[in-house]
């Protein structure tokens, strides 16, 4: 009787045991990147285990590597907040001299990457390191108890952008970390969202796949930063992707006339709105209330495509 | 056969670098130790150096790139100076802490505010607490003799920890001496390959480096940093036994001068010890009894030493080019705890000199000697003095 192949890999890297919320959204991603990884790595050099880790602090960090225990079964090493770039660099340094084949995997979250950590990525992609750098990003410092990030989108609460008489919340719009790493002109970037978790694995593969750098920002939604229920996660991930709040595209080498976007609608029209997004999201509860916020919100998400050589229609 | 060139102390730090053969080294440029990154990019561009060279956007990231490339299994090199070890500072005792045996040449130089791109130990003595260990180089010789020295004693399976070498901004990083360059036949037997037991990251047997250490484990891993420091004192002194076979130069925890029977006994560290020396022949010229004394090694300090050098002085001076505010200079604070329970102690005094370059000139130790002998003779003076103040623009 034949067997159906599995349609990823069934060998684990993230193993059970590790201490992320019920429903965490980047627990998935640590999932999924590492099994993609190991494909890519088995396609390009025989070798399913020819990668490393390199990862930022954070909560995927913390919840995985509490001594004595591990939930990593890949060679991984963390050291601090803000350099899982140039930590990469170095580990790919030291792989390349020692005549080892494979690639590294640096993680870290949206703090890590958009704020603290933007320098030390921004070297190890214009160095041209064989790494990619993968960043989860559920939009706020979420290990120190939801703070606000410059990846924080507007309108959303958090600890540090509480709505109140005089603040609608998060005041600025989100800064898109994926089109700062494409101006580096590295072979690759691209956005994903664990809402399409096929999508998602393909561009981790092609992320492994390529020699140089690469980047990739996949949205993983945070329960209790999100306020939202924990079998819910999944479902706002699809949301973010058909309401058009978070574009899924690809950028070869800086190439910023030649955009490859996925799930993108033939006309321009978004059929569900935003709200929906919004409506199942804690963070968001507040804009019910101030219609103009969400108003600005969707100004904001129409410059985003704009920019990205978009007109959109959002309901 | 050894070679003999005249080099500036950036040079013999690279040349030492050369010859120890790292895998992988990343630097960024910083006043005074830049000429040290650029003469390995020239080593490597010749093909004389077989490293990874990381031309880091930071220091931050080039200690970042260093542990990277240390905890995946390669011996690793850097250098930088000031701001740039102060912006390396958190990584640094992650790099103890992880036991990554780093090696990191240092052109010791002042801290901002104001700026300044001149010499004082600062930077280096401010960055004691991180779990590195610590050389002070007097001359360019001593330079490149102790990074070979410093990766021989921290690749020791009972150190495994990173350490510094110091040696003073443009008094030594710019200035030309003649430097010994040993073979490399002897550097490659003196130092062995390294190949780490504890730290690497390979596919083939995975492990995890930089967990967390809850409540329950935290202490006890801070302790092994304290035993392998403490262990480094011993490995020290083999490695500088060890040093004298292979290449006929000898060196000591502390290096004594003239200090037999001397009554008042001035100790320092990096090159202020060869002005001292001359300081001190002159001195006794005029029937002083004076000594000098410089110590190479500051972490771990050198607690034994120390203390029978102690026994020798009536009055122990000590020079440093550092401030702690709030207490006094850390050699003088170190030094207090080193003879804090022993029955007879010398008087000790803190001499505050030279900082941000500031020339230190034998009118200034002239200063130190006349406050030291008022002491002697029973006088009450400052323990911690700051010595050749400019008191007209204060």
């Amino acid at each position: 009787m034949a067997v159906r192949k599995p349609p990823i890999t069934t060998r684990e890297y993230w193993a059970p045991g590790h201490a992320a919320c019920a429903g965490c959204g980047p627990a998935i991603v640590m999932k999924l990147a590492t099994k993609a990884f190991s494909e890519a790595m088995e396609e390009k050099y025989g070798d399913p285990n020819a990668f490393a880790i390199a990862h930022a602090t954070g909560c995927m960090e913390v919840v995985s590597g509490v001594f004595p225990y591990t939930a990593w079964k890949a060679p991984w090493i963390h050291v601090a907040f803000e350099n899982a770039g140039a930590v990469a660099s170095g580990v790919e340094a030291a792989w390349k001299k020692l005549g080892r084949k494979g690639k590294i995997l640096a993680i870290g979250g949206d703090g890590g990457t958009a704020d603290i950590g933007l320098q030390a990525l921004s070297g190890m992609l214009e160095r041209r390191h064989n790494v990619v750098y993968l960043m989860y990003d559920n939009e706020a410092y979420m290990n120190t108890g939801i703070q606000r990030s410059s990846s924080t989108p507007y309108g959303a609460w958090t600890t540090t952008s509480p709505p109140g008489k005089y603040s609608i919340g998060e005041d600025k719009p989100k800064k898109w970390v994926a089109l700062i790493a494409a101006a580096h002109q590295v072979p690759y970037v691209a956005t994903a969202s664990i809402g399409d978790p096929y999508d998602f694995y393909r561009k981790m593969k092609k992320a492994a796949s390529v020699d140089g750098p690469a980047f990739v920002q996949v949205l993983a939604p945070c329960v209790p930063g999100w306020r939202i229920p924990p079998e819910k996660t999944v479902e706002v991930a699809k949301l973010a992707i058909e309401t058009g709040i978070w574009p899924l595209f690809e950028i070869e080498n800086g190439d910023f006339h030649n955009i490859k976007f996925q799930r993108f609608p033939k006309d321009g029209k978004f059929k569900k709105p935003i709200e929906d997004y919004l409506r199942l999201q804690g963070r968001f509860k507040h804009l019910f209330k101030r219609p103009e916020a969400i108003q600005e919100l969707k100004n904001q998400v129409k410059e985003m495509w704009r920019i990205l050589g978009k007109e959109v229609e959002l309901p | 056969m050894p070679m003999r060139k005249v080099m500036k102390g950036n040079e013999a730090a690279a040349w030492a670098a050369k010859l120890a053969k790292p895998k992988v080294v990343a630097a960024f440029p910083i006043t005074p130790s830049t000429l040290v990154p650029e003469k390995i990019s020239e080593f490597v561009a010749d093909g004389e150096m077989d490293a990874e060279f990381i031309k880091v956007e930071s220091e931050h990231s080039a200690i970042s790139a260093c542990v990277g490339a240390s905890a995946a299994g390669v011996r690793t090199f850097t250098a930088t100076a000031s701001q740039g070890l102060a912006l390396m500072h958190e990584i640094l005792f992650i790099a103890a802490g992880m036991r990554l045996p780093i090696v990191m040449a240092i052109g010791n130089r002042a801290l901002s505010a104001p700026i300044n791109i001149w010499n004082d130990w600062q930077d280096t003595i401010s960055e004691r607490d991180t779990g590195w260990i610590q050389f002070y180089a007097e001359n360019n010789q001593e330079a490149l003799d102790l990074i070979l020295i410093a990766f021989k004693v921290a690749e020791d399976e009972r150190v495994l920890l990173p350490a510094m070498v110091g040696f003073d901004a443009f008094i030594l990083t710019h200035t030309v001496e003649p430097v010994e360059i040993p073979d490399q036949e002897v550097v490659d037997e003196f130092l062995g390959e390294y190949v780490p037991k504890h730290a690497y990251l390979d596919p083939a047997r995975p492990i995890t480096q930089g967990a967390l250490g809850f409540p329950a484990h935290y202490m006890e891993a801070r302790y092994t940093v304290w035993e392998a420091m403490e262990n480094a004192r011993k490995v020290i002194k083999e490695a500088f036994d060890e040093f004298e076979k292979k290449f006929g130069r000898r060196y000591h925890m502390i290096e004594e001068y003239k200090t037999d029977d001397a009554e008042i006994i001035l100790l320092t560290m990096g090159s202020l010890a060869g002005t001292l020396k001359e300081f001190v022949d002159k001195k006794r010229e005029e029937g002083v009894k004076i000594g000098a004394a410089k110590m190479t090694v500051y972490r771990p300090f050198p607690i034994e030493e120390l203390r029978a050098l102690a026994k020798k002085a009536k009055v122990l001076a000590i020079l440093e080019k550092d401030i702690s505010f709030g207490i006094g200079g850390a050699v003088f604070a170190d030094a207090s705890r080193a003879l804090v329970n022993e029955k007879e102690k010398p008087i000790m005094l803190d001499f505050i000199i030279g900082l941000g370059g500031r020339d230190v000139t034998f009118d200034q130790l002239e200063e130190v000697v006349a406050i030291s002998k008022k002491a002697l003779e029973g006088e009450k003076v400052e323990e911690v003095n700051w010595i050749g103040l400019r008191k007209e623009i204060l």
